[in-house]
Formats: structure tokens, sequence, C-alpha cells
């Protein structure tokens, strides 16, 4: 047996199975050889279901499945570990075009990728607000310090009203949808052991951007000034503390 | 550096600190605050590998906060240990970093391939039963006992086809397997009756020929009865229900022949509420105490 071939087979249900399998009773060997396709096929769908549960909501499980099998059996995962197992489904469902209709459901995939990425991030402590105090007593240092994040931040921004959409998929039942047509920005962090999913507005997305990329908090204000003419550091900054999202400030 | 272990200096004789020969059950991340609240009186728990090979987040503060209490196994899912292609030495160092980090009492993995030309296909796949097989396997576990500094249990596998070209039975090929490599055998006894019952074998007979002596854990699930192109039953090893009676009944059988052991209830599709886990778990040990009354009454009292 040559595993090369098996292993193109249980992806690709076009293909022949392959050759000298046998059954003890001679019976046909591909409707055996179909238990291994549907295991392969059956359980990377549920490794996405576990990734993208707000997306099967707002698609039906049909649909869903649907749409993973023909992204999975050209993106089978590279790695046995499955928590890892997704990247880049969010890119295929932007060009998928059955599910033009929804427009918004790129973007809720990609919050549900952050929000994995953000759950098994590594564990650090949260800087205490107590210890960013002084910092903030003296705005004239503001502009040179450097602030590193906590492991589990993560950012993105949509012209659809992600956070929305997600947060009113975390209830059982849900009574109205929000109007997706209007963009927001997330932020994803997990200081102890939840995820918080927060909404922010545009400067701060764009402040948190440039703290990630190394910037001085002097240079990531400007970024926020720039993407947002209405853009509050000190607000900002209060929401990034109320969340404890930083880990370590230096002057 | 690292300190190279050559098979034979393994050190085959009973650890001080092994399972316990009681039932266990797979953890769940459903389940974690429930075990901390009730602490229940278990045997061990056993965690697939890959699920906690992550940076941090919940799943290891809640195993790191279960093992302060309990024994637990690790099993591994994705090592591949049958595959044509060399292991994934960077799979296997983070392995090695996760048995460092919780010291289970157990480690295991399968008789089987997942990995082909870097794809992880997510199944247990079949391996004829070759001289060239049995080479490549007795490699593999030498390499990922050397690396992990311990010896492993291989786990018996729950197949669906048969291979033209084999030329040992599974019995003779995991005996030879434990032979040449000093690896245990985790018994399935599952997967025993599924592979059995799907190869038209006798599943005692099966089990008798194992080599049972280095048995250090077993495993019971449920699984899901459907039909070949014959109409012959074709039994799917779905670990999504209870255990059949079949094989409480072949387990009991199994513990005959090689006393009491670890017993790991695994459920992992349809994860049922707590207690019906539990129940099951209950089961396995009235069985072990029926087997070993004795030695359960040292563990258990112990």
């Amino acid at each position: 047996m040559n595993q090369s071939a098996f292993a193109h087979a249980l992806l690709d249900a076009a293909r022949p199975v392959p050759d000298g399998l046998v059954a003890w009773n001679g019976s046909r060997v591909d409707l055996r050889f179909a238990v291994y396709r549907n295991n392969v096929v059956a359980s990377l769908t549920d490794a996405l279901t576990d990734a993208y549960p707000v997306v099967q909501r707002l698609v039906g499980a049909t649909f869903f499945r649907a749409m993973a099998h023909e992204w999975l059996v050209d993106h089978p995962p590279r790695s046995p570990v499955l928590a890892q197992y997704g990247e880049g489904f969010a890119a295929f469902i932007a060009g998928f075009a059955p599910a033009a209709s929804v427009p918004y459901l790129s973007d809720v995939a990609r919050l549900e990728w952050a929000y994995v990425q953000s759950f098994h991030a590594a564990d650090a402590t949260p800087l205490a607000p107590a210890a960013l105090a002084p910092a903030l007593a003296a705005p004239e240092l503001l502009p040179a310090l450097r602030v590193a994040l906590h492991p589990s931040v993560r950012t993105l921004a949509s012209d659809y009203a992600i956070v929305s959409l997600w947060g009113a998929h975390q209830a059982e039942r849900i009574d109205a949808l929000p109007d997706p047509n209007r963009a927001e920005a997330a932020l994803l962090l997990r200081p102890a052991l939840l995820v918080h999913v927060v909404a922010i507005d545009a400067g701060t997305h764009a402040l948190v951007c440039a703290l990630q990329r190394g910037a001085p908090l002097g240079e990531a204000a400007q970024a926020g000034a720039d993407a947002d003419t209405g853009f509050d550091l000190m607000q900002a900054l209060a929401v990034l503390i109320r969340y404890q999202a930083f880990r370590e400030i230096r002057p | 550096m690292r300190v190279q272990t050559s098979p034979r200096s393994i050190d085959h004789t009973a650890a001080a600190d092994e399972l316990p020969r009681r039932a266990g059950v797979g953890l769940k991340p459903e389940h974690f605050t429930g075990i901390l609240a009730r602490a229940p009186d278990l045997g061990f728990f056993e965690v697939h590998a890959e699920n906690y090979l992550v940076a941090g987040g919940p799943f290891h503060h809640y195993l790191g906060r279960i093992r302060e209490r309990h024994a637990l196994s690790v099993h591994g899912v994705g090592l591949s240990i049958g595959a044509e292609g060399p292991l994934d030495r960077a799979h296997l160092d983070a392995l090695a970093a996760l048995l460092a980090r919780y010291r289970p009492q157990q480690f295991s993995e399968h008789l089987a391939w997942s990995t082909h030309a870097g794809t992880f296909l997510n199944d247990l796949l079949p391996l004829p039963y070759t001289g060239a097989t049995l080479r490549r396997v007795c490699t593999h576990i030498d390499e990922v006992q050397d690396r992990l500094g311990r010896r492993m249990l291989l786990e018996n596998p729950a197949t669906y086809l048969e291979f033209s070209e084999s030329t040992y039975g599974e019995p003779e090929f995991i005996t030879e397997v434990v032979r040449r490599t000093g690896c245990g055998l985790l018994l399935d006894v599952n997967n025993v009756f599924v592979s059995c019952t799907n190869h038209g074998h006798d599943p005692y007979a099966c089990l008798a020929a194992l080599p049972l002596d280095a048995v250090g854990e077993i495993h019971l699930a449920g699984h899901a009865c459907e039909h070949d192109a014959a109409g012959d039953p074709l039994l799917i090893d779905s670990h999504d229900r209870a255990v059949a009676d079949a094989v409480w009944t072949l387990y009991a059988q199994a513990l005959e022949l090689t006393g009491a052991q670890p017993t790991l209830i695994e459920w992992d599709g349809n994860v049922p509420p707590w207690t019906t886990l539990l129940a099951e778990a209950r089961r396995a040990e009235a069985v072990l105490r029926a087997v070993a009354p004795t030695a359960w009454h040292e563990e258990h009292v112990a």
C-alpha cells in the first residue's frame, strides 16, 4: 500500500480507492474505504464548526458544512494541533459566491478566528491599573512611553457591525439582529480565563495596531488621531486599562 | 544535547508513580469546573495530547489544577507512528515539553498513521502488517521512547479494511513490536471487538493472542453498528455513546487474563452529562473489583 494514494483518495472522492485493500468476506472495499473518507471530512468539518460557531448560526448547519467541505478538501491541516486549524477560512468565505448574500459573514469569521487565537494565547499577568497612574500623571512623558500589550490582544476592523452581530449570537435565542451595515472595530483579549470581545472606535483600533507594531505611545496616538478626527487618547487608554490590555510599560 | 536512552535501558518494572488500577475518564472541557468543584473519586483522567499543545489559556489552567488532585494519562493522537515518512520532530519536542509540564503517569499513542507529506488527516489510518511496516513502526517507537525518555504504550487499532500484502496477523504484529521495542500495550477492548467483527475474526482468540503481559492500560468506548456491502456488520469506532454489552463481556474476559488494569472510558462525541460518564466508570470499577478484589482493596484503601 502506498500512503500517498491512500491520503489523496481520502480527500478527493473522485479518485479510485487505493489498490491492495481487501475485506474478509469479499465485499466491496470502496464502501469500507468510505468510512475513512467520512471520518476525515466529518472530523475536520467538526473542527471548523468548533472554531466558527457564529458563522454556522448565521448560515445554518447544512450550508456551513457544505461550505466547510469545499474549503477543507483543498486546505487540510498542516499540523495535528487542531486548535490552530481554520486559518484562511474567512478569506475563502469572502470569495464564496453562494454566501454573497451575507456580506458580513467573512468578517464575522475573522472575528471568530481572532477569538480562538486569543483564547489559546500565552498567559501573562496584566499590568495592575495602579502601575499606570504615575505615567498618566505626567502627560509630558506619555509620548515616549513604550507599551507592551497582553499576548492575548487581537484587533480587527470591519465595514460591518461584527461585534454587535457576534454578541447577538452568544444568546440562545435571538430576538432581533442588529443593523449589520455599521462599521465596527473589535478588541479581543483574555487577561485571565475569559475572552473579552469589545467594540472600539476606529481611533482606538489604530492606536492598538500601532502599539502592536512596537510604536511608542506618541506615535500610536498620532495614528489614532489620523484614523479618527474625534480621537481622545485618554478615553482610549481608559478602555484599554479597564480591560487589562497592558502587560508592561517602559519610559 | 539530549540524553540517549536505548529501549533496553528503559525501566520496564512498575514505576513508583503509575496509574491506579481503577477506572478513569477522558477529560472534556465541558466538565472542567464540575470536576474541580466535586473532586470525584476516580482513578485518573486522560487527555488527548494535541488539545493541550497551545501556548496558554483555560485548557492549561484547568488541566494544571485537575492534575494537582488526580492521576493523569496523556494520549497522543497525532504522532503518526505508522507513517511512511519520518516522525515530526517538532511535534515530538512539543509532546516532550507537555509531558515535562504535567508529569503524567502514562503516555500512549496509536498503531496507525495520520500524517502524510505534511498533511494531517485527523483519522487513525490502517497499516499493512508486513516486515517493512514492522521495521518502520519499531524505528519510530524507538525514536519516541528515546526522545521522551520513557516507555510508551501502543494502542491496537480499530480498522475497517485489511491489506492483501499483510503477512502478519494483527496480534502477531503487535507482539513483535512489543518484543522489539519494549513498549507496552494499551489494550483497547472496544477496538479488538470492532476490528474482529469487521474482519471476521473471533474477538476472544484475538485478545488471547495479544501480548497481554505488556498491557499497561485498557480503553473502553462505544461503537456504532452499520453493515458492509455483503450485509455483514461493520462496526464504527465512534466514541459517541455508551460501551456496548458485548464489549463489557469481552472486558471482563480480558481482565481475567491481564488482572486489574487502569481502565479508561472514552466518550469523545455527543459528550454526555458528567453523571452518565461517571456511571460508566463505576460500571468498569465493578468489573475491576470482581476480577481482582484484593488488588482493588489495596489500591482503593491506599
